[in-house]
C-alpha cells in the first residue's frame, strides 16, 4: 500500500501546489534523498529539473517503476537504511507523506537532518476541521479523502497536525526554516492547522 | 520433440549460434606470469553498430560458458541465458550487439587448465597458473578491444558474473556505460569460502586425483561430481527443494539413494562431470574465493572510481548470496553519488534464481538499459 499513488489522491500531481513548492526549493545540480519515493512522481519531476535524486523505497512494484522512469531507488526500509549515508551529503532530504508511516519518526527525523542540509517533511494535518468534527460527531477514526483508510488496514502508524510538529521542532530546538500549508488545489495561508489538508515544513539542524 | 515445440522454443531466439575462438599472442596475469597464447572462446548476438556504442558484455557464472543464447547446430536446449537475450527480449538482440565469453581459466574453450603448454607440448593441468577475477576482466578487454569497442554499454552478469561486472567498473571506470549485478558479492564470506572448500577437498580426496596430473581416461569424476553437488545445494532454496521434491522416493534404479532430492544432485553431479574439468574448478572457486573489493569503508573507497550507472538485483530466498552482500555494494556506491538502483526480488528459486524466467526482473533490466540518463550524476 502506498499514498503516492494518483489513485489516492485522484489529482494530477503536476499540478499539486505542495509538489509545485517542493519543486521551487530546489535548485538543478542539488542532491536529495527521496525517503519513501513510492512511484517516483515527485523525483521525476525534480530530476527533469536538472536535480540529483535518488529514493528509498519498500513496495518493489514502486521499485520497477521508478526504474521505468530512469529514476534511481534503492529498495529498503527507511527506519534502518540511511546509516551509511554521510554527514550532510545530501542538500535536501525529503519526507513526502512518509513520516506518518515510519515506526521511529522522531528518530528519522534527526537521522534526516544529519545527512540533509535541510529537510523537507510533508505530512497530513490531522487536525483539519473535517477530521475534527468527524471524530466530534461519529465518535469513530476519521476516514478522508487524505487518509482514506481505516483504522485496520492504514499504513500510517502516527497522527500529527502541523501545531504538533512545531512543538515537536521547538522541544528538540529544531529550526524551522519555511512552512506552508495546502489544501487539494492551492495554498493555505488563513488558519491553515485548520483548513490545510497538508502540512509542510522545511528544517535544518 | 514435435514441431510446434521447436517453434515455440525459438520464438524470440537468435537462431542457430556457434562457440568462436579469438587468439592473442600473449596475456600477462595479475600474479606476474604470462600465458602464451592467450586463447578465449566467445559468441555474439545482435549487431555492432558504426559508432560501436550498443555492445553488451554478458559475463557467466561458475559452470558458465560463452553460449548463452541460441542453439548450437543440433541442440534441443538453448545457453544458459536464452530467457533474457534474443530479439525482443530484455537484452534485445534487435538493439545490441551483445558478446558472452567464456573466462580464462575454465574448460570451456578460453584458456586454462585443459590448454596447451607451449613449452612441454601438453595440457597444463595443475600447472595452470592462478587466475583471478581481474585476470579474467583484463581477457574480455582485450576481446573488446579485438571488436574495437572502446565504451561498452553495459556489462552484465549474474554470481561470478556479477562480480566480474563489479570488477569493470573499477578496473575500466570510463570503459562502460552501465553495470548491472545480480545475486553477487564484492567477496566471499567465510560461508561462501567454506562452501567452496569443501567441493575442493571432495576433488582432492579422489583417488584420481594425482596432484591435478590426472588422464582423462582416469579424472577425479567422482570429487568433482561430489562438489558439484554441494555447489548446486546452495543454488536452489529450501522453498523450491521442498517444492520440487519433498521427501519423495528416488525415480528409476538409482541403489544409493532414498530420496528424489538425492537422485536429482547424484544426477546433476554426473552429468557435470561430462562438461567441467576438476581442475578448472579448482582454479575458478579459488578466483572467486581470492576475490575482494572488500567491505565497508574499504569498499566504498575502491568504488569511488565508478562512473557508471548501476542496477544491483538480490533475491530473498538467495542464500548462497544473501541479499546483505548486494546491499553493501549499492550503499557503497551511494555513498560514492553514484546512480544506482537496488532491487530485492522475492523470487523463491534461491541463488539461481537470476537465470529463471521472471517477469519483474526481465522487465527492470529491460527498463534500465532503456533508460539510459545518468540523471547528471556524471
Amino acid at each position: 500500500m502506498n499514498i503516492h499513488t494518483n489513485e489516492a489522491f485522484g489529482l494530477d500531481l503536476k499540478n499539486r501546489p505542495d509538489i509545485s513548492y517542493i519543486a521551487n526549493l530546489v535548485k538543478p545540480g542539488e542532491r536529495v534523498l527521496d525517503l519513501g519515493c513510492g512511484y517516483g512522481e515527485l523525483m521525476l519531476i525534480l530530476k527533469n529539473k536538472g536535480v540529483r535524486v535518488q529514493g528509498i523505497e519498500k513496495d518493489d512494484k514502486c521499485i520497477i517503476q521508478c526504474v521505468k522512469k530512469s529514476l534511481y531507488v534503492h529498495h529498503g526500509d527507511i527506519d534502518d537504511g540511511l546509516k551509511h549515508h554521510l554527514d550532510h551529503s545530501f542538500d535536501f532530504v525529503i519526507l513526502n507523506q512518509t513520516i506518518q508511516q515510519t515506526l521511529n519518526p522522531g528518530e528519522i527525523i534527526k537521522e534526516c537532518l544529519r545527512i540533509g542540509k535541510q529537510v523537507i517533511i510533508v505530512f497530513p494535518n490531522f487536525s483539519h476541521w473535517q477530521i475534527r468534527t468527524s471524530i466530534l460527531l461519529s465518535g469513530k477514526t476519521p476516514v478522508t479523502d487524505l487518509m482514506p483508510f481505516h483504522w485496520y488496514d492504514t499504513p500510517n502508524l502516527h497522527y500529527l497536525s502541523g501545531k504538533d510538529f512545531e512543538d515537536f521542532c521547538d522541544f528538540e530546538r529544531i529550526k524551522i526554516l519555511h512552512r506552508a500549508f495546502f489544501n487539494r488545489t492551492r495554498q493555505i495561508k488563513l488558519f491553515p492547522n485548520l483548513f490545510a489538508t497538508l502540512a509542510l515544513f522545511v528544517i535544518r539542524a | 520433440m514435435n514441431p510446434s515445440e521447436t517453434n515455440e522454443s525459438f520464438h524470440g531466439s537468435v537462431g542457430v549460434v556457434q562457440t568462436n575462438v579469438v587468439t592473442f599472442e600473449s596475456f600477462t596475469l595479475e600474479g606476474g606470469e604470462t600465458i602464451t597464447p592467450l586463447e578465449i572462446a566467445y559468441e555474439t548476438y545482435g549487431t555492432l553498430n558504426e559508432k560501436k556504442d550498443n555492445a553488451i558484455l554478458i559475463c557467466h557464472a561458475l559452470s558458465g560458458d560463452a553460449h548463452a543464447a541460441g542453439f548450437h547446430e543440433g541442440d534441443k536446449r538453448p545457453g544458459w541465458w536464452d530467457y533474457y537475450i534474443g530479439p525482443g527480449k530484455a537484452f534485445d538482440t534487435n538493439r545490441y550487439f551483445i558478446i558472452s565469453s567464456n573466462v580464462i581459466g575454465g574448460c570451456k574453450g578460453s584458456s586454462g587448465p585443459l590448454s596447451t603448454n607451449g613449452k612441454t607440448g601438453k595440457p597444463f593441468q595443475s600447472t595452470f597458473p592462478f587466475v583471478s577475477i581481474g585476470d579474467m576482466v583484463n581477457a574480455q578487454e582485450k576481446l573488446i578491444r579485438h571488436f574495437g569497442i572502446h565504451k561498452l554499454f553495459a556489462v552484465a552478469g549474474g554470481s561470478m558474473g556479477g562480480m566480474q561486472a563489479l570488477q569493470w567498473s573499477v578496473a575500466y571506470p570510463d570503459r562502460l556505460k552501465n553495470c548491472i549485478v545480480m545475486a553477487s558479492s564484492s567477496e566471499h564470506s567465510a560461508q561462501q569460502i567454506a562452501f567452496n572448500e569443501v567441493g575442493r577437498q571432495a576433488i582432492l580426496s579422489d583417488p584420481n586425483w594425482n596432484q591435478g596430473l590426472y588422464t582423462q581416461d582416469k579424472r577425479p569424476s567422482k570429487g568433482l561430481a561430489l562438489a558439484r553437488m554441494m555447489g548446486h545445494i546452495t543454488y536452489l532454496s529450501d522453498e523450491m527443494m521442498r517444492e520440487k521434491f519433498g521427501r519423495k522416493p528416488p525415480k528409476g534404479n538409482i541403489q544409493s539413494t532414498d530420496f528424489a532430492v538425492g537422485s536429482y544432485l547424484i544426477y546433476q553431479g554426473e552429468s557435470f562431470v561430462d562438461r567441467f574439468d576438476a581442475n578448472s574448478y579448482i582454479y575458478v572457486t579459488k578466483a572467486l574465493d581470492h576475490f575482494s573489493l572488500g567491505t565497508g569503508k574499504e569498499l566504498t573507497k575502491v568504488l569511488s572510481k565508478v562512473r557508471c550507472r548501476f542496477l544491483v538485483i538480490a533475491y530473498t530466498s538467495d542464500w548462497l548470496y544473501p541479499p546483505y552482500q548486494s546491499e553493501e555494494i549499492v550503499k557503497s556506491l551511494e555513498v560514492n553519488a553514484v546512480p544506482v538502483s537496488f532491487i530485492e526480488l522475492n523470487n523463491p528459486a534461491g541463488h539461481d534464481s537470476f537465470l529463471l524466467p521472471s517477469e519483474e526482473q526481465d522487465s527492470i533490466l529491460r527498463d534500465f538499459l532503456s533508460a539510459t540518463d545518468d540523471g547528471g550524476f556524471f
